[in-house]
């Protein structure tokens, strides 16, 4: 990137809004996946529309690959700068635009930390729903770009169910507003698209979300089991009693250790935990809850507790909370993998895990959100012996195709990013990608915004996959493709 | 109008069997445009490759489910060939310990829901006509009603998608997991898209039980501020009802409506909490016993029932004196917007009737002769996006000088153009009839 490049950006966001030098690029070479980095060319700060549709206009001129940012926490490699491409940061986009109470409408900018949006509707009684586990440090920007989940999405959503509108600078630098403060805009559901893209249809700078008012009493219970078979079944039995819970969680042995060893969560020492809550009115949750503790029982848990206080369900949820941090705890390195299952299926597929674990001489630890079937394995292993890194890795691709072949998803709420492309020929046919990225230029017909990611191999718009095929028409010298 | 050659119909008659193919008829005209062919392909691989003859030959091509809402949106600007999905009507599978089922896009919402309910399970919509009314037709037109304010909209409900390309591209996006990031959300893309993207061929869509136990109440209203102040009161509140809607017209005094499910202690306690708010409010509740129809069973009792104000529009007599419109506010906005109704409406001497959920989606109908329904439907849709909401006609008499059904999509509208022509470069799928003359 030559200098009059760098000056034209400086220009746009003044000294303090460029980063360039090697040192400070460091910061910015990857993000919560460590182990695929990349320096980018610049860093671009920008803390207005206008500041980032000039940077994205002098991108889609100059033909310069951009990748937007929000806190770096992301799990799937997604704000990975593109090599000869600038990041985007929208840290100091961070202000709450306007808060709605009467219509449950917060509007924010993308720097915005998810914890923050609840902190400013609480004293009301409301909360934005979407938790995932790094929400008091990640961006409002970044979930929208990963459709961002976490444990209480089964009753609530995802972050797609809560964004109602999207102020977006596509990659050409126009700004197009989609979806807004009121429901069915006239158009296609192009909030929907855009959400999940993981930034490979344009930047979002402003975000119309809904708030949740809190529910009248909540209440969590922990219920230990022989092994996670057991509590497979109690997840299957009070799903069939046609109860939806707020979160059901549930860690194995490894998992439970781990956190044991990190927070004291004072868990008890069993081979499969189930943790539920339930949210609601008062009368609602107390006739439901004895219902899960029968339900518990018969499947053979034999130890319940019910959290009676916040301060106690706050305990119960420690060491579910940091439960990936506490792995470092028992092992020196590992991979946090995000696969889905039909929930009926986790017995075989547990099964399966345990099998490739003993057959590659590697620990998994496993933490899901069990009443969707979102299946966190991490991988133990360390780095430090030769080849463990790679068989590591492999095993958790192995995970995922187990996954695949069990009728479910590479991810649930991490994203495929620069990790996971290449699981997506395994989970779509060609068709289905194709059609796909036909979406992709239809914002994005240059490839500027994030590039690399998402998709197996980059193809160029207008290009079809396979031999190429006139339309009739265009035989008959009737029309021709734009 | 192409007219369809003998070598096309040859082609479509080696991919479909003699009774599904046929000429069609006058009653099969959509908004006065008559097609030529209607097809009934059995499977998605039949429907894909007549989809593609046809496109190839630029035909127009009108999908059709039930042909329930086949006259919303705008009229077509060609029709050739109508692509009916009535033969694509199998439930897959109903992943009844996973929530999930799987279904053709022709499979009607009655014949699915009492499929569901055999395990106790629903989807929690509550369309228009679900006798008639299709999957895939639902899906395209985005219909729900009171139960979206709980469960929320279609777009909310639908996990995984095949759609038929018009170039006879069968893709499949979503999958049979609730929660799944892989790739672009196209479920939500072509829900709503009035099938102007793609030929839906089949839905995975997530489940909920069918409540153990339900009730719901009609509180009575002196006036629209009171309404609007007692729904946002309901809406601030703990309590946990899956559906409130109110009820305004012309000659009548409002209505409130709610609807708790769950357990029966539960429900007892919701009730006192809702007579506290009456009392406090000062106005009077009544218990009504008559539940949503999809809620409990599809053939519940005929008995007149709030949860069905929204299909009783319907209900009237002249076609030509009458107009259905969708519109869509702010909560908060809701007494604002009946006045402007009001006082739109009675000066063009048009009788009007408005459904409006507390989510601030409202279905409106006004009677009078064609000229005074065109103004009124005019003045009503500028204000309305001046709010920042909006107007879509979903029925107006055919005498009606042209008013485009959907209003303005504002800044989108080059955007929406491009999607639709990298998935449709030809306009060979229902051309005219969306947002913008897509």
């Amino acid at each position: 990137m030559d200098l009059r490049i760098l000056n034209e950006f400086r220009s746009i966001v003044g000294n303090g809004g460029l980063i360039c030098s090697p040192e400070e690029l460091h910061t910015y070479e990857c993000d919560g996946l460590t182990n695929f980095r990349v320096l980018p060319r610049a860093v671009l700060l920008p803390s207005s529309t206008a500041q980032v549709q000039s940077i994205v206009r002098l991108c889609h001129r100059e033909r310069i690959p951009f990748v937007a940012r929000g806190s770096g926490t992301g799990l799937s490699g997604g704000a990975l700068p593109v090599a000869n491409g600038i990041v985007l940061s929208l840290a100091r986009m961070n202000r709450i635009r306007e808060v709605d109470i009467p219509n449950a409408r917060v509007v924010v900018e993308p720097g915005v930390i998810n914890l923050d949006v609840t902190g400013r509707v609480q004293s009301q009684d409301y909360f934005y729903a979407p938790d995932p586990s790094s929400q008091s440090v990640c961006s409002i920007g970044g979930n929208v770009a990963e459709n961002a989940g976490g444990a209480h999405c089964l009753k609530y959503g995802f972050t797609t169910t809560h964004v109602l509108g999207l102020e977006v600078v596509l990659p050409d630098g126009s700004l197009v507003h989609l979806g807004g403060k009121t429901l069915d805009t006239p158009g296609y559901d192009l909030v929907g698209v855009f959400v999940g893209s993981e930034g490979t249809l344009g930047v979002a700078t402003k975000i119309i979300l809904r708030i949740v008012k809190r529910p009248e009493c909540v209440r969590a219970l922990l219920a230990a089991f022989p092994t996670t078979n057991e509590a497979g079944a109690a997840v299957s039995g009070i799903i069939a009693a046609g109860m939806l819970p707020a979160a059901i969680e549930m860690m194995d042995k490894l998992a439970i250790q781990a956190a044991e060893a990190a927070v004291h969560a004072n868990y008890p020492d069993c081979g499969g935990l189930l943790l539920v809550e339930l949210d609601g009115p008062l009368g609602e949750v107390e006739a439901l809850m004895t219902q899960v503790d029968e339900i518990c029982r018969s499947n053979g848990a034999w130890e319940i507790r019910v959290a009676q206080s916040e301060a106690e369900r706050a305990l119960v949820w420690k060491g579910r909370k940091a439960a990936f941090a506490a792995v470092g705890r028992i092992s020196p390195n590992y991979i946090v993998q995000d696969g889905v299952i039909p929930r009926t299926a986790l017995p075989q597929v547990m099964g399966e895990i345990a099998r490739l674990s003993r057959e590659n001489g590697l620990r998994v630890a496993n933490v899901f959100h069990a009443g969707d079937g979102n299946l966190h394995p991490l991988v133990l292993y360390d780095r430090r012996i030769h080849g463990q890194e790679d068989a590591a890795l492999a095993l958790s691709f192995k995970i995922l195709e187990v996954c695949i072949a069990a009728g479910g998803s590479i991810t649930g709420e991490h994203g495929v990013g620069e990790e996971k492309k290449c699981m997506m020929s395994k989970m779509f046919a060609e068709p289905d990608l194709a059609t796909m990225q036909r979406v992709r230029c239809a914002f994005d017909p240059l490839q500027l915004s994030n590039p690399t990611k998402v998709f197996p191999t980059p193809r160029l718009c207008g290009e079809k996959p396979g031999e190429y095929l006139p339309h009739p028409v265009e035989s008959a010298g009737l029309a021709e493709r734009s | 109008m192409t007219p369809i050659s003998a070598t096309l119909q040859n082609n479509l008659r080696a991919v479909l069997s003699a009774d599904q193919i046929r000429p069609a008829s006058p009653a099969d005209s959509i908004c006065g445009v008559q097609p030529q062919f209607l097809i009934e392909p059995a499977t998605e691989q039949q429907l894909a490759t007549a989809l593609r003859l046809a496109d190839e030959s630029q035909l127009a091509v009108i999908p059709r489910g039930g042909a329930s809402k086949l006259g919303w949106g705008n009229a077509p600007s060609r029709a050739d060939l109508l692509l009916s999905t009535a033969r694509l009507s199998r439930i897959v599978e109903h992943a009844w310990g996973d929530l999930t089922v799987t279904v053709e896009a022709g499979c009607t919402i009655e014949t699915l829901q009492q499929t569901l309910a055999e395990h106790g399970q629903r989807l929690a919509i509550d369309p228009l006509w679900p006798e008639k009314a299709t999957v895939g037709g639902v899906l395209s037109s985005n219909d729900s009603g009171a139960l979206r304010l709980r469960f929320g909209a279609l777009r909310d409900l639908i996990i995984g998608v095949t759609i038929a390309l018009a170039d006879g591209t069968l893709a499949s996006s979503g999958g049979k997991v609730v929660k799944n990031v892989a790739g672009y959300d196209l479920p939500k893309l072509v829900t709503g898209a009035l099938g102007t993207l793609g030929v839906i061929t089949r839905a995975v869509f997530r489940l909920h039980p069918l409540p153990r136990h339900s009730r719901s109440f009609t509180i009575s209203v002196s006036n629209p501020r009171e309404a609007q102040q007692i729904i946002l009161a309901i809406q601030d509140s703990k309590l946990a009802h899956v559906a409130l809607q109110s009820q305004f017209s012309a000659e009548a005094l409002p209505v409130i409506d709610i609807l708790f499910e769950g357990t029966e202690a539960g429900l007892d306690a919701q009730a006192s909490q809702l007579r506290g708010f009456c009392k406090s409010a000062k106005s009077s509740l009544a218990q009504v016993h008559p539940e949503p129809r999809t809620v409990t069973n599809a053939k519940a009792s005929s008995s007149p029932s709030p949860w069905n104000a929204r299909e009783d529009l319907w209900s009237f007599s002249n076609p030509a004196e009458n107009a259905i419109a969708k519109i869509s506010v702010l909560p908060a906005d809701l007494a604002r917007t009946v006045e402007l109704i009001r006082t739109v409406a009675e000066p063009s001497r048009v009788n009007w009737k408005l459904l409006l959920y507390a989510t601030g989606l409202g279905w409106l109908r006004g009677e009078g002769p064609a000229g005074n329904l065109h103004r009124a439907l005019t003045t009503l849709r500028a204000e309305l996006e001046k709010m920042g909401g909006s107007l879509a006609v979903l029925h107006r008499p055919a005498n009606m000088q042209a008013f485009d059904a959907w209003g303005s999509p504002g800044d989108s509208l080059p955007l929406l153009k491009a999607v639709k022509t990298r998935l449709d470069p030809w306009s060979t799928l229902n051309p005219g009839r969306f947002v913008g003359g897509i």
